[in-house]
C-alpha cells in the first residue's frame, strides 16, 4: 500500500494535498480503493457547495457498496475532476493522481494526519 | 445461451389464427418502425424458458442463506389457494365481493396480532415501497400535529440500505449513528442525535448483526421522549415473530415482507408485498380504504381526509397477500412462534460448526442469522469473501449476502431460515471448511471459482459502467 510522504490524511481514508495557503486537492487514499474494489460511478459535489470538516461531501459506488466521501477538511468547493464521471476506474489504477475535488477558502489543516499516522490508523483498523 | 431474439426465425409462430373476418391491415402501413417480435414456435419457447431456468438457483434448487432475505421454502399450498377462481379470477373493481374483503380483514386481523399494530395496509408493492409509505404516515402525523418542522430520521449505520434512501426519498434527513461495540443502538449516541427536528428512528431488530437489541425499550422511549416516532424494517421480524411484538417494543410503525417471513416468492416467482401496520395514533393517515366487518357482511369504509392517499392501485398485490394469509392460517397461533424458534436454532446450529475455523463478528448466540468477517483469511491468503461466495456455487448452494452489513470488511452474511434440514446445514457446513482449507492449500483455484456452474464470474463492472438492458438489433 503506497502512503505519499508528502500527503497529509484523514481517518477516513481520505488524502489531502495541500496546494496554497487556503486551497488543498482531495482524493481517496490507496487503502480506500483497495478496500472499496472496483469503482464504477463516483457522484461529484457541486461547485461553490461548502465542504464541512468530517460531513459527507459525495460519493463514491464500487461493485460492493456506494460509499461516502467525507471532507477532510472545511472550505468552498472550487473545482471538480470531471474525467471521474466517466472514467471512475481511475481511482483504483492511480488514487493519489486522481484527485476528486479542489478547495478553496480552507480556513486550516488542523487535526490532518501525516502519512505515518495514517498507516498506523490503517494497520490497527486491519485487526 | 441465446437470446430470445436470436432464436427467433422469421415466419416461425406458435398459433394457428382463424380466418380473418375483418378489412386487414398490416402493421407495416401503421407503424413506421418494425414491429421486431421474437417469432418462434412453442417448442422452441419452451425450451428457452426451460434453459433459461437452468442458469439460475432458487430456493427449490437448493440451500439458499441470502443474509437478511429470509430466503425460506414458499409451500405449494399458497399457490394452490391464490389460484382458486375466486381470488384470481375476479376483477379488483368487483368490490362486494364477500370473500374477498373477508380475506383482506383477516389479514389485516392477523398481520396487526402478529406486530402489535392497530391498523394495517396492504397497498405496498414490497419492502422500500413500504418504507415510504410508513415513513409519509410519520410526516404527516408531524406536520398536523404542528411540528413541520421535524425533518430528521435517525438510522444506524446496520441498517439496510433502503431506510437512508426511503427518508431521503421522503424528504426528511437522514441522521446517521454508529452502533455501539456489541452491534446494538448506542444509546448515548441516540440520545445526543435526538431533540427538536427528530422525526423518527428506523430499525430491523434483531439487527443485521443478528442481534436482538437489549435495549430497545429504552431506545423507543428516548426517540418518544424527544417528541419521534419508531419505525421498524420488518426485513428481520422470521426471527421474532409470535414470540415478541414490534408494537410492545414501542414502534409506532411498521412494515412486513411478505416475501421473506411470509413464504411468498421473491421477485422472479412473482411480485412482493410490503403492507405497512401503525398504532392507531397513526391509523387515519393510512393509504386508501381498510375492510371493516358489519354484522355478516364486509364493506369498505371510506378513505380518510387526513389519508396520505393510495400508494398504489387497487389492493397491492392481492395475490401475494392471499398466499401470506394461506401461510398464517396453516401454521396457526402454535406455527408462527414455531418457525421463529427454528430459525433461530438453524442459524446457531450452523454458526457452531463454522466457527472455530472462520471469525464470526460480534460472537455469542445470534437470532436468525450471522455476519462471518473474512479479513484474517484474504490477508493470509488472498482469497477474498467474494472468492469464497463464488466457490460455494460449485457445492450446488447459493451463496450468502457478501459484504453487507459494510461496517464489517470481507462480510459473509448467513441466514439459512427455519426451512432447512439439519442434513443440509451439516452439508453446508462441509462445504464451508473445506474451502477454507482450499484456501491455504490452492488459493488460486479459488480465485477462480466457481468451476461447474453455468455462469462463472459476470463482468460486474461492465455491467455497472454499460449497462446492456435491452437487445441491440443492429449489433
Amino acid at each position: 500500500m503506497k502512503t505519499p510522504l508528502e500527503l497529509k490524511y484523514s481517518k477516513s481514508h481520505e488524502w489531502v494535498k495541500i496546494t496554497g495557503e487556503h486551497e488543498c486537492e482531495v482524493g481517496i487514499t490507496d487503502y480506500a480503493q483497495d478496500s472499496l474494489g472496483d469503482l464504477v460511478f463516483v457522484n461529484l459535489p457541486e461547485i461553490d457547495a461548502d465542504a464541512v470538516k468530517d460531513e459527507a461531501i459525495c460519493d463514491v459506488e464500487s461493485v460492493k457498496a456506494v460509499s461516502d466521501i467525507f471532507s477532510p477538511v472545511s472550505g468552498k468547493v472550487a473545482e471538480v475532476n470531471e474525467e471521474l464521471l466517466d472514467a471512475p476506474e481511475k481511482i483504483n489504477e492511480d488514487p493519489y493522481g486522481a484527485w476528486l475535488f479542489r478547495l478553496t477558502d480552507v480556513e486550516d489543516f488542523e487535526g490532518l494526519l501525516s502519512a505515518e499516522e495514517y498507516e498506523k490508523v490503517v494497520e490497527e483498523e486491519a485487526h | 445461451m441465446k437470446t430470445v431474439f436470436e432464436r427467433s426465425v422469421p415466419g416461425r409462430h406458435c398459433t394457428i389464427l382463424p380466418a380473418c373476418d375483418v378489412p386487414e391491415r398490416k402493421p407495416e402501413e401503421t407503424r413506421t418502425a418494425p414491429l421486431r417480435l421474437p417469432e418462434l414456435s412453442e417448442t422452441d419457447l419452451s425450451r428457452h424458458y426451460t434453459e433459461l431456468a437452468g442458469q439460475t438457483f432458487g430456493v427449490n434448487d437448493g440451500f439458499y442463506p441470502l443474509g437478511s432475505c429470509t430466503m425460506k421454502y414458499n409451500p405449494k399450498i399458497n399457490e394452490e389457494i391464490a389460484g382458486l377462481e375466486g381470488f384470481a379470477k375476479i376483477h379488483p373493481t368487483q368490490e362486494n365481493a364477500q370473500g374477498c374483503l373477508k380475506a383482506i380483514y383477516l389479514a389485516e386481523k392477523y398481520f396487526t396480532e402478529i406486530t402489535g399494530m392497530d391498523a394495517m395496509t396492504f397497498e405496498p408493492a414490497a419492502g422500500a415501497h413500504g418504507e415510504l409509505t410508513g415513513l409519509m404516515l410519520i410526516k404527516r402525523y408531524h406536520e398536523l400535529t404542528g411540528h413541520p418542522e421535524r425533518n430528521e430520521i435517525i438510522v444506524p449505520d446496520t441498517a439496510h440500505g433502503t431506510n437512508p434512501a426511503s427518508s431521503s426519498m421522503c424528504g426528511f434527513k437522514v441522521i446517521n449513528i454508529a452502533s455501539a461495540e456489541d452491534g446494538c443502538v448506542d444509546l448515548e449516541k441516540l440520545e445526543a442525535v435526538c431533540g427538536e427536528h427528530t422525526a423518527g428512528l428506523m430499525l430491523t431488530n434483531p439487527n443485521t448483526l443478528g442481534i436482538f437489541d437489549k435495549n430497545i425499550l429504552d431506545i423507543t422511549r428516548i426517540v418518544h421522549k424527544a417528541g419521534g416516532l419508531c419505525y421498524y424494517d420488518g426485513a428481520n421480524l422470521n426471527p421474532v415473530m409470535g414470540i415478541a411484538r414490534p408494537g410492545d417494543m414501542g414502534f409506532d410503525c411498521i412494515h412486513l415482507n411478505l416475501h421473506k417471513s411470509f413464504s411468498t416468492p421473491h421477485g422472479g416467482g412473482g411480485p412482493g408485498s410490503g403492507p405497512v401496520g401503525c398504532k392507531a395514533l397513526l391509523a387515519d393517515y393510512l393509504p386508501g380504504r381498510r375492510v371493516v366487518k358489519d354484522g355478516d357482511v364486509y364493506r369498505y369504509t371510506e378513505e380518510k381526509p387526513e389519508s396520505i392517499g393510495k400508494v398504489r392501485s387497487f389492493h397491492g398485490n392481492f395475490l401475494v397477500m392471499i398466499k401470506a394469509l394461506t401461510y398464517v392460517l396453516t401454521l396457526g397461533k402454535e406455527g408462527i412462534p414455531e418457525v421463529a424458534k427454528n430459525a433461530v436454532l438453524n442459524a446457531n446450529y450452523i454458526k457452531s460448526l463454522l466457527e472455530d475455523t472462520y471469525d464470526v463478528f460480534r460472537k455469542g448466540t445470534c437470532m436468525h442469522e450471522f455476519v462471518l468477517t473474512l479479513e484474517r483469511l484474504k490477508k493470509e491468503t488472498g482469497v477474498s469473501a467474494l472468492d469464497v461466495a463464488k466457490a460455494l456455487q460449485d457445492y450446488d448452494m447459493h451463496p450468502p449476502t457478501m459484504y453487507f452489513p459494510i461496517n464489517v470488511h470481507e462480510a459473509l452474511m448467513i441466514e439459512p431460515t427455519e426451512t432447512e434440514s439439519k442434513e443440509t446445514l451439516d452439508k453446508a457446513a462441509a462445504a464451508y471448511l473445506e474451502i477454507y482449507r482450499k484456501a491455504y492449500e490452492d488459493p488460486e483455484y479459488l480465485h477462480n471459482a466457481p468451476h461447474r456452474s453455468p455462469i462463472g464470474r459476470p463482468d460486474e463492472v461492465g455491467a455497472a459502467r454499460h449497462p446492456k438492458v435491452k437487445y441491440d438489433f443492429e449489433g
